[in-house]
């Protein structure tokens, strides 16, 4: 079968097409209609060719690793691929309506189009790179795209916003890029196949390391690296915050990811792992006290997120420990896998949905939540739906996730990440029942609504988001696809 | 040659000039200037890529870094390109190039 060989190469062409096709021939009903459901088949040809053959390799052009670049597709990077196809997919078609292009045409209903797709395609560059540099082009698109989706409505306070992520970016790209150069100086290869299979514990490894995890630190909004992302992602219009927010700092968490335990898993060190464990925990808990006292409905779900990124940075601390293989690494490295694409949808769903609440309000002041259950009740329940998710409880993928990293962390004895993965949750409660509770309020008629077809994408989105909570089995073991030996023996 | 070869000369320089960038992003505010220094950091980085190259000496010369300085130089323009324009954009709707110095929203309001 030669098709699903090519699923590799058609998630980022399709994509890329359309970005182009978008700003030669300014269509986006035709251009979402066509996109996304191609996209979806190639998706579905992607798992079929995984779950058949294991993972898919395409060498571009036909040149082998070290000198060619290989697009790789396993069962992570293809997890990554479906919940950003389903993301940007129902994020596409939400759009339509508020970027209308033919009658009064705005910059930013032009400009909207090419970058969704250009970060669509530079999203799946980044998850099937096979290569540290090529990552580090992919990632740099990436973040080109989203300063511009940041900047779109053109205001200087998007502007701003814009340009401290760049500030924090650029910084990350400098950082990344110089490890890639000394870790090609030491070893002469950047395939992460490749680098697998050298020793790497040499100074030129290990500081190279540190500089490609700062550099992504910096660019997933890990704390303290954080304070760019709440003015970017609620500046945004909230189709694009979606994007953003629930996909872009995955994008370099699934490079930190493949990096330590694809490429160098011998270069962790115990106290680099614990390290990284304290400031996802210090993330948790310092994000959600911000996001408590927040007053802004899109500001609170950004600084969620800052929170919710403090969770994939536990899976460090949890699957390393000693030399010996671990039973528990597997579930920390699948736990935290599960939490970044449940939290995908989830957050998604919950920009898109507070979007609508805004738009029905006219402002994003807590009391446009004000009556929603009785105006927009699917709206309401699409809050609701994430919320479980975010908060971790039974039966969302936020659940399965939280469960995964609970038992590593007491099957490793490792306590206290136990109890910061509780906590979390309970401030996760403590700042999304604010903005419920209001929608139970009565709103004295002021506010409108808006269509209940719009309304009912963000609820399909979250509940895909508990979906993967009840059927669970299904990815969990699709996953296990090419996972690399330091996801079942522990990092070190 | 007297123990300091052509490559690690290079790479030396590549390794001050990353230091006078990293300087130059600290000490000013002016984002023009922050811009000015991150491609000095690049050209810095490239030159250490650069000088990797010629790691081997019984191979001869590394074509690979120079390929991969030319995408990275490619790169590092587009994002200059695009931080000018959000510079100017920023300095018209602002009146000023210097980001404001307090974080927004720190203090939980707006």
């Amino acid at each position: 079968m030669i098709l699903p060989a090519l699923a590799p190469a058609l998630s980022v062409a399709v994509p890329l097409a359309a970005a182009f096709l978008a700003v030669v021939a300014p269509r986006p009903r035709l251009l979402v209609g066509v996109t996304v459901p191609a996209m979806l088949a190639v998706m579905a040809l992607a798992v079929l060719g995984v779950r058949q053959g294991g993972p898919l390799v395409l060498a571009v052009g036909g040149w082998e690793p070290p000198l060619g670049i290989a697009l790789v597709a396993d069962g992570l990077s293809t997890a990554f691929l479906v919940a950003t196809a389903l993301t940007i997919g129902t994020v596409l078609v939400v759009a339509l309506p508020q970027f209308p292009i033919r009658q009064n045409e705005t910059r930013a209903g032009w400009a909207f189009w090419p970058l969704a797709f250009l970060l669509w395609a530079a999203l799946n560059a980044v998850f099937l790179s096979g290569d540290l540099f090529n990552i580090y082009v992919a990632i740099e698109f990436v973040t080109l795209a989203t300063l511009a989706l940041v900047a779109l409505e053109g205001k200087a306070k998007q502007v701003e916003a814009a340009m401290r992520y760049a500030m924090f970016a650029l910084f990350g790209s400098l950082a990344y890029l110089l490890g890639v150069a000394l870790l090609y100086a030491a070893h002469g290869t950047l395939d992460i196949g490749l680098l697998a299979q050298l020793p790497a514990q040499d100074t030129a490894s290990l500081v190279a390391a540190g500089l490609i995890t700062a550099g992504l630190a910096a660019k997933t909004a890990l704390f303290p690296f954080h304070a760019w992302l709440p003015p970017a992602h609620a500046g945004a219009p909230a189709p694009a915050s979606a994007m953003l927010s629930a996909l872009v700092p995955k994008a370099s968490f699934y490079v930190l990811l493949r990096f330590w335990f694809d490429a160098m898993p011998e270069a962790a060190g115990a106290i680099a792992l614990q390290l990284l464990g304290a400031l996802g925990a210090t993330a948790i808990v310092y994000g959600s006290i911000l996001a408590v006292r927040q007053n802004r409905l899109k500001q609170l779900v950004a600084y969620s997120t800052v929170a919710q990124i403090g969770y994939l940075f536990l899976v460090f601390p949890l699957a390393g420990g000693s030399a010996e293989p671990q039973p528990w690494t597997a579930g920390a490295w699948t736990g935290s896998v599960f939490h970044a694409v449940s939290h995908a949808f989830a957050k998604a769903a919950m920009f898109l949905a507070v979007g609508h609440a805004v738009l029905a309000a006219g402002h994003d002041r807590m009391s446009a939540m004000d009556g929603l259950t009785r105006r927009m009740p699917m709206t309401a329940f699409a809050l609701g739906v994430s919320a479980v998710t975010l908060m971790g409880l039974p039966p969302s993928g936020g659940f399965t996730a939280k469960f995964l990293l609970l038992t590593a962390a007491f099957a490793s004895g490792q306590v206290l990440w136990a109890a910061i993965i509780v906590l979390g949750g309970v401030l996760a409660a403590a700042y999304l029942f604010r903005p419920l509770a209001r929608a139970f309020l009565p709103d004295r008629g002021r506010y409108g609504t808006v269509p209940r077809a719009q309304q009912a994408l963000p609820l399909a989105l979250a509940m895909l988001s508990v979906v993967l909570g009840i059927v669970s089995a299904a990815p969990y073991d699709f996953l296990q696809t090419g996972r690399p030996a330091a996801a079942e023996e522990g990092l070190e | 040659m007297t123990g300091l070869d052509t490559a690690t000369l290079f790479a030396w320089c590549g390794a001050g000039l990353i230091g006078i960038g990293l300087y130059g992003f600290l000490a000013n505010r002016h984002m023009l200037r922050r811009l000015v220094a991150f491609n000095v950091v690049g050209s810095g980085i490239f030159l250490v890529f650069g000088a990797s190259g010629a790691r081997r000496a019984d191979l001869g010369p590394d074509p690979v870094p120079q390929a991969l300085i030319i995408t990275g130089i490619v790169v590092a323009l587009a994002t200059t390109a695009l931080l000018v324009a959000l510079v100017i954009r920023y300095a018209d709707l602002a009146g000023r190039a210097t980001l404001p110095e307090d974080e927004p929203g720190d203090d939980g309001k707006e």
